[in-house]
């Protein structure tokens, strides 16, 4: 088994990695490029809390080969704010003080990047249902729910 | 920093990412039983990572295009890669196979599992299974030197076993064009809504005015592959359909399953459910069959 260089975009900047076949997107992230944002629950695809975007769409970095991201295009936590702006979604987040230990914080927020992405204006029960994957110890949920509708009512006051 | 433990995929494999369909096909004979196809990955990696297949070459058939994507050509043809969530959002007519992919137990996986891989897994509990089989849908599989075309039915051998040879993979299913007036639902039971189904079950009906020309119910998580009802579906066919009907024939498909007990609920559940979500999914499939 040896190393394979892949080429990737990795939050806007291009990247070369040299991995083993066996390596997992998450770990890739967490241990190479010491984005330590993207968590490791469960590593078989039950909690979430490893979501970030390929190619804009939400996947799972534990079930994930690293080598399967040639060419990509990743989005983590840490490449959200853009130019010392926080996304919308991150001050909803705030502004709801929508964590408590803060684990599952990463991948509520790529959850609910990815939502407002497909469906800028979901209903409570659309939120629920996009972010049925992502388990939450600490705060049952409503204050999740909340930042996401009021971030998409940011981002909708904004567009107006 | 500490060094942590989200490594945890122990077993050694080549990865192989080939681009033509030839190419796999390939591989597969070169390689055969010590070789694994990936597509979404999110079965594989699993069994992977819990060490209970352990494949020397894996091959990734994501960069085929060939394999990938839905064509219309009198019959519907769906390509083994295509995602879960892209048949959800562009068939939504196909009722049943539309709420089956949309039961799926996350969005992440939704997009990064394929329609090939659910079959390919041979889960008793596949979500696509069931519709599949109530559509007649046919699977086409490939070798490097032949292709042939099966039922989706004789597909299934038992838990994890399917009729495809160790040099072979599934290349496309294809849906025969739905019949006029025709309608189907799916229904899944499962502890939460993010699971695998305790039991589910699929039916579609075909109707001439008031009575059922063509009848198929099929159910998941009930015997060591997805099966049809046989015996009911022919009790429904010639008959005027009413809620009494599908009541009865519920029953009567609950009584042709053998589940068994396990973490997920018990055998005895699992046959009560059955009769009520078969019901209620051929009251829902008369509806739209209008
Ligand atoms: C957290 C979680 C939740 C899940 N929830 C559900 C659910 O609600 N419902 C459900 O039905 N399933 C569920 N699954 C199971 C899984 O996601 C599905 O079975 C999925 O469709 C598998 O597709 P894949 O592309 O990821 O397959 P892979 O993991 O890539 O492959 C699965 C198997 O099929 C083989 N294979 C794949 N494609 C081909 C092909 N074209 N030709 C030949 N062999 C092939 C592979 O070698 C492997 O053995 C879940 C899994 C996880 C981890
Ligand atoms: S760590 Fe990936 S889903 Fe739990
Ligand atoms: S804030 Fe602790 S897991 Fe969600």
């Amino acid at each position: 088994m040896d190393k394979k260089t892949i080429h990737l975009t990795l939050n806007g900047e291009a990247r070369e990695w040299r991995v083993y076949p066996n390596e997992l997107l998450l770990n890739t992230l967490r241990e190479q490029e010491f984005l330590t944002g993207t968590k490791y629950g469960c590593g078989i695809g039950e909690c979430g809390a490893c979501t970030v975007h390929v190619n804009g769409a939400p996947r799972l970095a534990c079930l994930t080969l690293a080598l399967a991201c040639e060419g990509a295009d990743i989005l983590t936590i840490e490449g959200l704010a853009r130019d010392g702006k926080l996304d919308a979604v991150q001050e909803a987040f705030l502004g709801q003080s929508a964590f408590q230990c803060g684990f599952c914080t990463s991948d509520m927020i790529m959850m609910t990047r990815a939502l407002l992405n497909e469906n800028p204006q979901p209903t409570e029960t659309q939120v629920r249902d996009y972010l049925r994957g992502n388990l939450c110890r600490c705060t049952g949920y409503a204050s999740i729910v909340r930042a996401a509708l009021d971030a998409a009512e940011m981002e909708r006051q904004e567009t107006a | 920093m500490l060094p942590t433990n989200t490594h945890i995929l122990y077993p050694e494999f080549d990865y192989h990412a080939p681009t033509t369909l030839y190419e796999v096909t390939e591989l597969l004979a070169q390689y055969g039983d010590s070789a694994r196809v990936m597509a979404g990955g999110t079965d594989l990696l699993v069994q992977m990572k819990m060490e209970r297949r352990q494949p020397s070459q894996v091959i990734s058939l994501m960069h085929v295009n060939a394999l990938q994507g839905i064509s219309q050509n009198g019959s519907l043809d769906i390509g083994a890669t295509t995602s879960i969530q892209e048949i959800h959002r562009r068939l939504p007519q196909l009722y049943a196979l539309a709420e089956a992919c949309n039961g799926f137990s996350s969005i992440q996986i939704m997009y990064m599992a394929t329609l090939g891989g659910n079959l390919c897994n041979a889960s008793p509990a596949s979500d696509s299974a069931p519709p599949l089989l109530t559509y007649d849908a046919r699977v086409t599989l490939k070798s490097k030197t032949a292709e042939r075309v099966l039922p989706l039915e004789r597909f299934f051998l038992g838990p994890g076993k399917t009729a495809m040879q160790p040099d072979e993979l599934l290349a496309q299913i294809s849906i025969p064009a739905p019949l006029p007036h025709s309608g189907s639902a799916f229904i899944k039971i499962s502890r939460v809504v993010a699971d695998i189904s305790q039991v589910c079950a699929a039916a579609r009906l075909t109707r001439e005015g008031n009575t059922i020309r063509d009848a198929r119910i099929a159910l998941g998580s009930v015997a060591p592959t997805p099966v049809r009802a046989a015996g009911a579906e022919r009790d429904l066919i010639g008959e005027t359909f009413s809620p009494a009907l599908a009541e009865k024939i519920g029953k009567q498909a609950a009584q042709e399953i053998s589940p068994i007990s396990d973490v997920r609920a018990t055998r005895e559940y699992r046959q009560q459910v059955a009769a009520v979500i078969v019901r209620d999914a051929l009251l829902r499939a008369w509806e739209r069959a209008q």
